[in-house]
C-alpha cells in the first residue's frame, strides 16, 4: 500500500521560542550535525514512503535551504519527492492558518491530487526511529479509520495530549494533562489515516467549524470512528521546550540512546563538505559528541559540538551545546551553555548556566 | 548553434598503482584513501570544478568497482550537468578493434570521439595520482598568454631526488628545449608534474600520428611529447610552487597524509576558499569517550573513540576500543579495533576488524618500515603484526 507522507515543520513553534525567532521547528540543529526534519524524514523515506510534502507557515527560509531540492533524502525524484508547501493566503484575510485543522485545509488541492491510500502526518517535535510500514499494517490489520502512535512516558511538560485506550487498543477518549510523574500514553504527534477518510474529515470540519484536529475533531469522532492506538517502543525524544531540548541533546551522549538512533547509520541530513576534525597536542575530549569541520585545541567534556567550531586553547568547555562554527576564544570557560550558530567568545570570558536551567546565547552573538 | 566547451578535462585513472601493494590489490590507486575524508581523485577532480572545468572524462581500466561507484552521477563534485560534467570512460569494444588501454597516450587516443564532442579549444591532461590544490585555469591563462601548443605544470623538486621524475629542461622565457624521463644525471631540479595542456588540433595531430606508430609505447612522457618536442611545437613549463605530492608509495602516501597534522601542517586542506568535495558518508558525529585521549590527530564523523589516538588519522566509523592505542597510523573507513590492541606506524585499510590484544607494526625508530593491512580482512586475538608487514589475508593466532 502506498503512502503519502506530511511533516509539520513548525506546529510547536510556540514551545522553543528562542530558536525559533529565525527558523522554523523543523530547521532547529540536533544531535551535533543534524535539523529536527532530518529524523521526520528520514523515517519516512527508510519506510518506503518517497512523496512528502513539508508544511511551512513562517521563517522557513531556513528550512528551505536545508531541504533545498530533497536529494540528500533521496527526495529529488521524478514522481513526488519533497514538496514545500508553503502557507495559503486567504483571499479575504491577511491571516494564516493557525491550527493544523486549517493547514490541512489549506492543502486539499494536493491531497486531491495525490494517489496514495495512506497520508502518514507528523511534526518535527519528535525525534525517533519508527518504521511506517509497521504502523501502516498496524492500521489495516485493526480495520482502523485513524491510527496515533503514542508511547507510554512520564509527562515532561504541561498540555501533553494523553490517550485512553481501551484492551484492543482503540482509542477511548483523548485528554490534556499536566505534568506528572506517573505514566501515561502520550501522543506522539504522529498520524496514519486514509486519504480519502483525511479529505472528508477537512471537509466535515468546515461545516462544524472545529479549530483543533485533535482536541476537536478527533474527539468528537472518538466513539463514531476507530481510532487505534500503536505504541512506540524505544529511543523517543520530545523536544517541548529549552530545558527539554538541551537534555535530549546530551541524552545522546548515552551509548544506548546513541546507538538506537543512529546505529544503521541511517539519518539522513543535508551533506555540507566539512572538513575533517581536528585534535590539537594538548586536546582534552571526554563524553563527547563532535560533528565534523571542529578544531579542538581545549577541554571538552559532556557536551555536543556542531560543525565547524572551533575550541581554542587553554579553553574548557563542560555541559554545553554548541551549534555551527560557534568560535571560543583562549581559555574561555563555559559550562551549561547553549551557543546557537556563528557565536564567538572572546578570550577569558566565564559563562555558565545550570543544569535545570542552561544559558542561551542568540545566533552570531559576540560575547 | 553548435555548443562547445573552452576546455575539456581528461583524467587518468586506470592505473594499478603496484607499489601501493595491499591497498590496492582490490581497488584502483585514486580511490585510495586519503586524510581521512577523501580519495586520492577529489583532488584532481575537485581542482578541476573549483577551476572552472565542468567536462571530466574519466579513464578507468584497473578494478574500476570501488571508484566508479565512488564517482557516480557526479554530484558530490557538482560535476552532474546538463551539457558536460564527470563521465567514466572505460576500455570498449570497437567494430575493427577491441583494446585494453595500453598507455597514457593510447587511453586518450582511444577516446578523442568523447573529447571532439565538445568541441574544445583546450584539453586538460591530468592523473589521479597526486594530493595538491591548483587553479587550472591560471595554467590555461598561461598556455593561452604563450601562445602554446602544449603547457606542462612543474615543480622544483630536491635535486637528489630529481632522478625520478620527467625533468623539463627550459629557458629562460620558461620553453621547454629539452625533455629527459627520468635521467641519471639530472641537469635541473624542475620536474614534471602530470599535468598538460594541449591546444586541442595539436592534440589529435600527435596522437593520431602515435597511434600510427608501431613502435611507440602510446605514452605521453616517452613518446608523445618527445615527439612534439622534435617536431618544433611551441611548449612550455608552468610553475607551480604549492603542495604536491605523489602518492604512488605506502611511504609518500603515509607522509602526505601526515602532512595534515600539526599547528601549521606542511598541506593545509582547512582553507575554505578552495573547497576538496567528496561522496560524504551518512554518519552520526564522532563519539569520544570518557576515557579517550585523541591529540594531533584528524578524526571523522561516526567514530567511537574510547582509547587512544595520537598523531593518526582516523576515517569515518572506525571504532577504537578500550585500552586500544592508535599512534603515528592511518585507518581508514568501517575499521574496528579492539580492546588493548596497539597500533604504530601502521596503515589499516577500510573494513578490516582488528581484535583484542593485537600488536601491528613496530616504532619509526625501529627501521622496518610502515605495517600495512589490507581492505576487509580481519586479525584475531592477540596477533602480532611486525613492522614493515604487507598483510593481504585475514590472521589468526594460529597462522603464526
Amino acid at each position: 500500500m502506498k503512502a503519502l507522507g506530511i511533516v509539520f515543520s513548525n506546529i510547536h513553534d510556540a514551545n522553543l521560542p528562542e530558536l525559533v525567532r529565525l527558523r522554523t521547528l523543523g530547521s532547529i540543529p540536533f544531535g551535533g550535525r543534524y535539523r529536527l526534519i532530518d529524523f521526520a524524514l528520514s523515517n519516512m523515506v527508510n519506510s518506503g514512503i518517497t512523496k512528502v510534502g513539508v508544511i511551512t507557515k513562517r521563517n522557513y527560509q531556513s528550512l528551505m535551504d536545508h531541504v533545498g531540492s530533497g536529494k540528500d533524502w533521496d527526495l529529488a525524484r521524478k514522481d513526488g519527492g519533497l514538496i514545500i508547501l508553503p502557507p495559503f493566503g486567504d483571499r479575504d484575510s491577511d491571516t494564516l492558518y493557525n491550527s493544523r485543522l486549517e493547514a490541512l485545509k489549506s492543502i486539499t488541492g494536493f491531497l486531491r491530487h495525490a494517489d496514495e491510500d495512506y497520508v502518514v502526518m507528523t511534526d518535527c517535535d519528535n525525534v525517533c526511529r519508527i518504521n511506517y510500514n509497521d504502523v501502516i499494517e498496524f492500521h489495516r490489520i485493526n480495520k482502523a479509520d485513524i491510527t496515533l502512535v503514542y508511547r507510554k512516558n512520564k509527562l515532561e511538560e504541561d498540555h501533553a495530549v494523553t490517550l485512553n485506550i481501551n484492551t484492543e487498543n482503540r482509542v477511548t477518549a483523548l485528554k490534556y494533562e499536566n505534568k506528572t510523574d506517573s505514566e501515561n500514553n502520550v501522543f506522539a504527534n504522529i498520524y496514519v489515516i486514509k486519504r480519502s477518510l483525511l479529505q472528508n474529515l477537512i471537509m466535515d470540519s468546515l461545516s462544524y467549524n472545529y479549530r483543533h484536529f485533535t482536541t476537536d475533531l478527533l474527539s468528537a469522532y472518538v466513539n463514531s470512528m476507530r481510532i487505534m492506538a500503536y505504541e512506540h517502543k524505544g529511543y523517543f525524544a520530545a523536544i517541548t521546550s529549552m530545558q527539554s531540548y538541551y537534555e535530549k541533546n546530551l541524552g545522546l551522549l548515552d551509548e544506548k540512546n546513541r546507538h538506537e538512533l543512529f546505529g544503521d547509520r541511517s539519518v539522513f541530513t543535508k551533506i555540507r563538505d566539512s572538513v575533517p576534525t581536528k585534535y590539537g597536542a594538548c586536546s582534552v575530549v571526554k563524553n563527547s559528541l563532535i560533528a565534523d569541520g571542529c578544531v579542538i585545541e581545549g577541554t571538552v567534556e559532556n557536551s555536543v559540538l556542531f560543525r565547524g567550531v572551533k575550541v581554542a586553547s587553554g579553553s574548557v568547555v563542560k555541559n554545553c551545546i554548541l551549534m555551527q562554527n560557534t568560535v571560543l576564544g583562549e581559555h574561555v570557560t563555559m559550562n551549561c551553555m547553549i551557543t546557537d550558530k556563528d557565536v564567538v567568545v572572546r578570550d577569558r570570558r566565564v559563562l555558565s548556566g545550570s543544569e535545570n536551567h542552561p544559558f542561551y546565547i542568540p545566533k552570531g552573538s559576540m560575547i | 548553434m553548435l555548443r562547445k566547451k573552452k576546455c575539456v578535462a581528461m583524467l587518468l585513472a586506470g592505473g594499478q598503482g603496484s607499489r601501493l601493494y595491499a591497498l590496492t590489490s582490490k581497488i584502483a590507486k585514486p580511490a585510495v584513501s586519503y586524510g581521512g575524508k577523501y580519495r586520492i581523485i577529489d583532488f584532481p577532480l575537485s581542482n578541476c570544478v573549483n577551476s572552472g572545468i565542468d567536462t571530466v572524462g574519466v579513464l578507468t581500466q584497473y578494478q574500476p568497482l570501488v571508484l566508479n561507484d565512488y564517482i557516480g552521477n557526479g554530484q558530490p563534485w557538482d560535476l552532474d550537468r546538463a551539457y558536460g560534467g564527470v563521465h567514466i570512460l572505460s576500455p570498449y569494444q570497437g567494430k575493427l578493434s577491441s583494446d585494453w588501454y595500453k598507455g597514457t597516450a593510447n587511453a586518450i587516443y582511444q577516446n578523442l570521439h568523447f573529447i571532439k564532442s565538445y568541441s574544445p579549444d583546450y584539453v586538460l591532461v591530468l592523473s589521479g595520482d597526486h594530493i595538491y590544490e591548483m587553479d587550472y585555469s591560471r595554467m590555461l591563462n598561461f598556455h593561452i598568454l604563450n601562445d602554446a601548443d602544449c603547457t606542462i605544470a612543474a615543480i622544483r623538486v630536491p635535486i637528489k631526488e630529481a632522478s625520478r621524475f620527467g625533468i623539463l629542461n627550459t629557458r629562460e622565457d620558461g620553453s621547454i628545449y629539452e625533455f629527459e624521463e627520468k635521467p641519471k644525471k639530472p641537469k635541473n631540479d624542475l620536474a614534471s608534474m602530470g599535468i598538460y595542456i594541449f591546444s586541442a588540433d595539436k592534440l589529435y595531430k600527435y596522437l593520431e600520428a602515435d597511434a600510427a606508430d608501431k613502435n611507440s609505447h602510446n605514452d605521453f612522457g616517452k613518446d608523445v611529447l618527445p615527439a612534439m618536442l622534435n617536431a618544433g611545437e611551441k611548449m612550455f613549463a608552468y610553475l607551480f610552487d604549492g603542495y604536491w605530492k605523489d602518492v604512488g608509495t605506502i611511504d609518500s602516501l603515509y607522509e602526505a597524509n601526515m602532512d595534515l597534522l600539526g599547528d601549521s601542517p606542511k598541506f593545509n586542506i582547512f582553507d575554505p576558499s578552495w573547497k576538496i568535495y567528496s561522496r560524504s558518508p551518512l554518519s552520526p558525529p564522532q563519539y569520544l569517550g570518557e576515557g579517550s585521549k585523541v591529540n594531533n590527530s584528524i578524526v571523522l564523523s561516526g567514530c567511537e573513540i574510547y582509547g587512544t589516538v595520537e598523531n593518526s588519522i582516523l576515517s569515518s566509523n572506525v571504532v577504537v576500543k578500550k585500552g586500544a592505542v592508535v599512534r603515528n597510523s592511518i585507518v581508514m573507513a568501517d575499521v574496528e579495533i579492539g580492546e588493548n590492541s596497539v597500533l604504530e606506524y601502521a596503515i589499516v585499510d577500510e573494513s578490516t576488524f582488528i581484535g583484542k590484544n593485537v600488536k601491528i607494526g613496530e616504532e619509526k625508530s625501529a627501521g622496518k618500515g610502515i605495517a600495512v593491512i589490507g581492505r576487509e580482512l580481519s586479525v584475531g586475538d592477540n596477533v602480532t603484526v611486525e613492522g614493515g608487514a604487507m598483510i593481504e589475508k585475514s590472521l589468526t593466532k594460529e597462522d603464526k
